[in-house]
């Protein structure tokens, strides 16, 4: 049996509905083009936070990625900041849905870190959703340490690399 | 420049480009062991009507020797005689030059096709052959059969079969993100005949040998998210058996191979659960706010040990396989992680973390109160210890100059040796079981 028909077929089995729902293949960093209709350009500009435009408008929805301490998934304030202005967007822009990639430096286990991504993921969901988004806007998926923007073993490099990036799949 | 100059040029770079891609990992020898055993290695004779084989099987069993740091192998310039078979031998010589043990060999052909090498190995203080036998191969199986020989005569010596015959499994990374290509590639012990088993866009993660060395489980993000696959290595088909919501990973067989221990974060943080891999059904080991991640069975399939953060740092804890409390295992250390255990099960390689700098430390239990740790490895980021299956070396993943680089090293920390890739970035590397002779 060809072997992409394998793995789809264990993969229906296995999980059902829910692998069709989870599967959101990114080949990328960037987020994902936006599919809206242009349509939405006669909205008004100004202060629209349920236009997908305010995305690209609005300075403080332009930042995608918080930073965290080593070894820590606590949110720090200017990462509360970003993170509350997605979530007056998304509150504002129900069908909008983000997924949240937790990263971490690469001192450690890789598989622990891969955990502790996750960690900083959740920690991003959490204020996300306790500042108004809703849960079911957010994916978390953690890439521990093996998507590295940056690959020095120095604090600045590793600063760069515990992150969590913000990204949009429906805008 | 004319065209008829270029085109040479670019056929050139062409193949000096393809030349680097299949270069096998380069070894490199960082230290000596005047312990070790001294053993001569005699060039095999070539007695076939044919061409002789291009591999040079002294070559291969006298580095393999030379890498284990428990044997020192004469060096190819001070073998001054050449027997070809025990008639030929005179020990006085090899006492001269202070060898205890010799191994000579000869190449004929095979009936058949191929070369037939047979092989004798001897003590030369008690001048007694101890080690005689002929294996047949074709020339691209001829690595292998002296390897095979490597082994034979290590057990000679030790009396604990030898590990030579044995793979790798380990994952590369080319380029920089958002564009990073992942390999999981497989090769010789020795870093010889990489062969690619998978390769992808996303990250590939935690190689694991099935016990038969047949199957490679690991963890795949192809899907968008992490998954568990197993794949078979002679035929490349695979199949999903672990993508829940949130992190799959960390896959490690049963030693009797029907199970798999992994880490899931199902229900909200990672947490050790063993699959059944007949029936799919999941166990849940372990209960805790905490990472528990990284499982590895201990050899009699009851317990395992495993990665938590649950005492505020990660540190090696051991739980039976039908559940329960786990118990602490490292009571020394900062910070230690990816537990690799010993076919004895007394012996544990772990990551050992102090600030900054993280290096491989094994943990040895029947030495004294809570064991002995020894630090194995010299570096600042070295990480994925994982023991050969007699324990007498560990390969594991070291960073210099920004990208990832193997080494093997003598269980008693005393011989290094790099492995490493041309370009591009190598980790996680996993010892394979023994290979069916």
């Amino acid at each position: 049996m060809n072997v992409a028909i394998r793995i789809s077929l264990a993969a229906l089995l296995a999980f059902g509905l829910v692998a069709c729902k989870k599967k959101t293949v990114r080949d990328e960093v960037e987020p994902p083009v936006d599919t809206t209709p242009p349509v939405a350009q006669t909205t008004p500009a100004g202060d629209d936070w349920s236009d997908p435009s305010a995305l690209d408008r609005i300075p403080c929805l332009r930042q995608r990625v918080v930073y965290f301490d080593f070894d820590q998934a606590n949110v720090r304030s200017e990462a509360q900041e970003i993170l509350s202005c997605h979530a007056r967007y998304l509150s504002n822009r129900s069908m909008a849905r983000v997924t949240l990639e937790g990263h971490a430096d690469e001192r450690g286990s890789r598989e622990y870190n891969l955990g502790l991504g996750e960690r900083r993921g959740n920690a991003a969901r959490d204020a996300l959703t306790v500042a108004g988004a809703s849960s079911g806007q957010l994916t978390v998926v953690s890439y521990g340490e093996e998507r590295p923007t940056c690959t020095m073993s120095d604090e600045s490099c590793w600063q760069q690399n515990r992150r969590v990036e913000i990204v949009y799949t429906v805008r | 420049m004319t065209l008829r100059l270029l085109l040479p040029l670019i056929a050139l770079l062409a193949l000096a480009g393809a030349a680097r891609a299949d270069e096998p990992l380069r070894l490199t020898i960082s230290g000596a062991n005047e312990g070790a055993v001294p053993v001569a290695v005699v060039p095999f004779a070539h007695e076939g009507a044919g061409l002789p084989p291009s591999v040079d099987l002294a070559q291969v069993i006298a580095a393999d020797f030379n890498r284990s740091g428990q044997i020192r192998s004469l060096p190819r310039g001070d073998v001054v005689e050449f027997p070809v078979r025990e008639s030929d031998v005179r020990f006085a010589t090899w006492r001269l030059l202070r060898q205890d043990y010799l191994v000579i060999g000869r190449v004929a052909d095979a009936p058949g096709g191929g070369f037939r090498i047979e092989y004798e190995a001897f003590d030369v203080a008690r001048q007694e052959r101890i080690l005689a036998g002929a294996l047949n191969g074709r020339e691209a199986e001829l690595r292998g059969v002296a390897h095979q020989i490597a082994d034979l005569v290590y057990e000679k010596i030790f009396g604990v079969r030898g590990a030579f015959f044995t793979r790798i499994a380990y994952v590369t990374a080319r380029g920089v993100a958002p564009s990073i290509e992942y390999a999981l590639m497989v090769a010789d012990s020795d870093g010889h005949g990489p062969q690619l088993v998978v390769r992808s866009r996303e990250p590939l993660m935690s190689p694991a040998w099935s016990p038969d060395g047949r199957r490679l489980a690991y963890v795949s993000f192809e899907r968008g998210n992490s998954a568990i696959y197993i794949q078979e290595l002679a035929t490349g088909s695979r199949e999903v058996v672990s993508a829940s919501p949130g992190i799959n990973g960390a896959p490690a067989f049963s030693p009797d191979g029907s199970r798999l221990a992994l880490s899931l974060s199902r229900t909200g943080n990672p947490e050790i659960h063993v699959l059944d891999l007949a029936s799919r059904q999941t166990t849940q080991l372990t209960r805790h706010w905490a990472i528990d991640t990284e499982p590895q069975w201990l050899p009699d399939g009851r317990s395992i040990v495993f990665t938590s953060d649950r005492a505020g740092k990660p540190q090696i804890y051991q739980v039976p396989a039908t559940g329960g409390e786990p118990t602490r295992l490292t009571g020394q250390g900062d910070y230690n992680a990816r537990v690799s255990v010993a076919y004895d099960g007394q012996r544990f390689a772990m990551v050992q973390g102090a600030g900054n700098v993280y290096r491989i430390a094994v943990l040895d239990r029947t030495r004294g109160g809570g064991g002995r740790y020894d630090l194995v490895s010299p570096g600042r980021m070295d990480e994925s210890p994982s023991f050969a299956p007699n324990a007498s070396m560990l390969i594991y993943a070291a960073r210099e100059g920004g990208r990832g680089v193997l080494y093997s090293v003598s269980a008693d920390g005393r011989v290094r040796q790099r492995l490493v890739l041309a370009d591009g970035d190598v980790r996680e590397p996993a010892w394979s079981p023994y290979r069916q002779r």
